[in-house]
């Protein structure tokens, strides 16, 4: 029943528009201007704000009940920091492991070269269509857009995966790409899509749908594509942590199943996943254990997949390997226990961002992994370096000294025009005593005519925007110096 | 017992919130600590630094080590200066630093640090207390500025809901991210007005200066006072 009528729901199953795709990347956006637009969309706020209150809240449970968090916290840092420090020896081990478990490995320096590997591999196999796990590596890379150029029809079968896919926009959050929609939003899209005009917006109705149309996909499906958690060089075994038990149906149901992972990914010992596996759903949903774990070598005969298939992805990360300060960030999970902490993210949603990795951790990935800073150079201003992203993370990335580098690098690379002239004059002010203490009183003749009850309301330039909501008091009759001159003579 | 001790007003403070370095040397004149005003200082350098103007920073960060090397405790009623220079003058300076980040204290817990909890300070009014970012998350004072206000006489203290949260100032973040600042900044003010209480304090006249310029804006009766304020029994 659920395979004969497949092929008319699948049609419906559109791929995303690339029109569409393509005119929101045109524009060069900064992060200022298309954080208004989250910030007036109050429906979008709600949401946001409904889903990371849970999350942080369920984290914060699971992570007090841990009594040896910090110190796991720190292995997880060390384990990251000693893969990352010998990378070609531990790369070549899990090369040697998959090799020898009878998977075949692939070396991909970029985006293009990863897609023309995958899209290579599809075609061998003589499929059409691919079942796809939730997977940041293949969204950084833009494989689906790859795979449809190719004649290739990606289907997403995670479900906030899948109700991005539907609705042709791009996720807004690292783990919960649908974030930003609510259920009756949800609903109104897959009564559309699934073409089930009697859903109402029970969460359980909904996933029932979806899941009856996935269903139909799993077991057509020849060719899976998924990414990886983890790889252990020791072992040649992929982990793969999920909730939905989508992606245990796609590493084991088609014959061929094709890994994209970045060079990151890979840990040394079978043993170092014991302090991963506890760090991560914690920190990711709140969650003691994730209900899904998959772990994989090669292939085994009689069980699972026919073929596998293991795309290493370098693409900007050996760049970022050689940088001392933002290396760190190659550490990174992909929890997002960062993003759902992060006031900035929490107000505006991930579509901001205008990058696959959004939050504290997209501000830092993406000027790594691009060699340039997103948003012409707007994304590392986009935080007021709180520090509660550092304080969550699980693996210990300072994320905002490296976001205060990344503003260097910035400034270095531009002059930032009024407000760079302002503020290397303001440094040329504090650099002298007398020349300060000049400015004070000379701010205090100039600021006369805007004072209202000795406080300014409106900003000129640069400043501007403290006015759209605060006051500033004036300098007063007296600075503490001069109290402090005329009591020491008093004395 | 500290005898004596320089005074970092902070050149936020000093232009801007005398009263704050004024409270400041009236509580350390109280407790018995003899107060110096080193007269070259100017700023530490933070706001250039986290805006990524390096060099500014660190023309700056080497004026005030010059300006305080030698002084065995440096008190600052700033918890985000305190925070600059004792946790990213060794590796913007190196071994320039000679020493001065460590010497270097944020006011609450160099009192604390004293083991003096009850000042002799009073106080008459509802008072709920922002822990800023600094305080919190890098200096980590704790409960400090709490146990402090907690023995002030008269003080009556009321919980900030979400107090951990961002105010939304961040330095330059509030000018170049102006309505996500705005938004943050509208959130802690609605978490403060709703405790009821007649003062907002906290250990940084920058996040007062951010918080009590939008309690202003919005014509609340709420006043933003600095820790030192209320130590100092001013009000």
């Amino acid at each position: 029943m659920v395979r004969a009528c497949a092929p008319f729901i699948w049609r419906k199953f559109l791929p995303v528009p690339p029109s569409r795709a393509a005119a929101r990347d045109a524009a060069p956006v900064v992060f200022p201007q298309a954080a208004r637009a989250g910030l007036a969309n109050a429906q979008l706020r709600a949401n946001l704000n409904a889903a990371t209150t849970t999350i942080r809240e369920k984290r914060a449970q699971v992570v007090a009940e841990v009594g040896d968090w910090e110190e796991l916290r720190d292995a997880a840092a060390a384990i990251k920091d000693s893969a990352l420090h010998r990378l070609d020896t531990v790369l070549l081990e899990l090369e040697a492991t998959v090799t020898k478990a009878r998977g075949i490995v692939h070396w991909a320096r970029d985006a293009a070269e990863a897609n023309r590997i995958v899209v290579d591999l599809v075609r061998a196999t003589g499929a059409d269509e691919v079942v796809k796990v939730k997977s940041l590596a293949t969204d950084e890379i833009r494989l689906n857009e790859a795979l449809e150029a190719g004649g290739i029809r990606p289907i997403e079968t995670d479900l906030a995966e899948l109700i991005v896919q539907l609705a042709g926009e791009r996720a807004s959050h690292l783990l919960v790409p649908a974030i930003h929609k609510n259920r009756t939003e949800i609903r109104d899209l897959l009564r559309v899509a699934l073409d089930r005009p009697d859903l109402t917006d029970e969460p359980t109705e909904l996933t029932a749908a979806a899941r009856l149309h996935l269903r139909a996909a799993f077991l057509r499906a020849r060719v899976a594509i998924s990414g990886a958690n983890f790889a252990v060089a020791e072992t040649g075994t992929i982990c793969v942590v999920e909730s939905e038990g989508n992606g245990r149906m796609c590493t084991t149901l088609p014959e061929t199943l094709i890994t994209v992972m970045g060079i990151e990914k890979v840990v040394p010992e079978w043993r170092d996943l014991g302090v991963f596996l506890q760090l991560l759903p914690r920190s990711a949903t709140g969650e003691r254990m994730n209900p899904y774990t998959s772990l994989w070598a090669g292939v085994r005969a009689g069980d699972g997949p026919s073929a596998f298939h293991l795309v290493l992805l370098d693409n900007g990360r050996t760049r970022a390997l050689a940088d001392d300060v933002g290396r760190p960030a190659l550490r990174c999970i992909r929890c997002s226990a960062c993003v759902n902490v992060c006031p900035v993210y929490r107000r505006v949603g991930g579509h901001a961002y205008h990058t696959v990795y959004a939050g504290p951790i997209g501000a830092i990935l993406q000027p790594q992994l691009s060699g340039e800073s997103g948003q012409a150079g707007s994304l590392p201003f986009a935080s007021s370096l709180c520090g509660a992203c550092a304080d969550v993370c699980p693996v210990k990335i300072d994320i905002p000294r490296i976001l205060v580098r990344e503003r260097a690098r910035a400034v270095a690379a531009e002059r930032q025009g009024l407000e760079g002239a302002t503020l290397r004059r303001l440094g040329r002010i504090l650099s002298d005593r007398r020349r300060y203490e000049r400015a004070q009183r000379l701010t205090r003749v100039l600021q006369r005519p805007a004072l209202r009850d000795g406080h300014l309301r409106w900003f000129p330039g640069p400043l501007g925007g403290w006015g759209e909501s605060r006051d500033l008091p004036g300098v007063p009759a007296q600075t503490f110096r001069e109290w402090w001159e005329a009591r020491e003579r008093g004395a | 017992m500290i005898g004596r001790a320089a005074l970092f007003v902070t050149c936020l403070a000093d232009t801007l919130y005398p009263s704050v370095g004024i409270a400041t040397v009236t509580v350390l004149e109280r407790l018995g600590v003899s107060v110096s005003f080193p007269r070259e200082q100017t700023c530490c350098g933070q706001m250039h630094f986290n805006s990524g103007y390096v060099d500014e920073a660190r023309q700056l960060g080497q004026r005030f080590v010059d300006v305080f090397a030698g002084e065995p405790v440096v008190v600052t009623p700033s918890a985000s200066c305190a925070a600059h220079v004792r946790h990213q003058y060794a590796e913007l300076l190196g071994d320039d630093a000679r020493g001065v980040p460590e010497s270097v204290v944020e006011l609450s817990q160099f009192v604390s640090g004293l083991g003096a909890v009850a000042i002799g300070a009073r106080f008459r009014g509802t008072v709920t207390y922002h822990p800023t970012c600094h305080s919190l998350r890098v200096l980590r004072v704790g409960d400090s500025p709490l146990r402090l206000l907690r023995e002030v006489e008269g003080l009556g203290l009321v919980e900030l809901p979400d107090a951990d949260e961002c105010c939304g100032f961040g330095g330059t973040f509030a000018v170049k991210n102006a309505a996500v600042s705005s938004a943050m900044l509208a959130d802690k003010l609605d978490a403060i007005e709703s405790t009821g209480a007649d003062v907002v304090c906290a250990c940084d006249s920058s996040c007062l200066m951010h918080i009590g310029g939008g309690l202003r804006r919005r014509g609340s009766r709420v006043r933003a006072v600095h820790l030192a304020e209320i130590l100092a029994g001013a009000s």
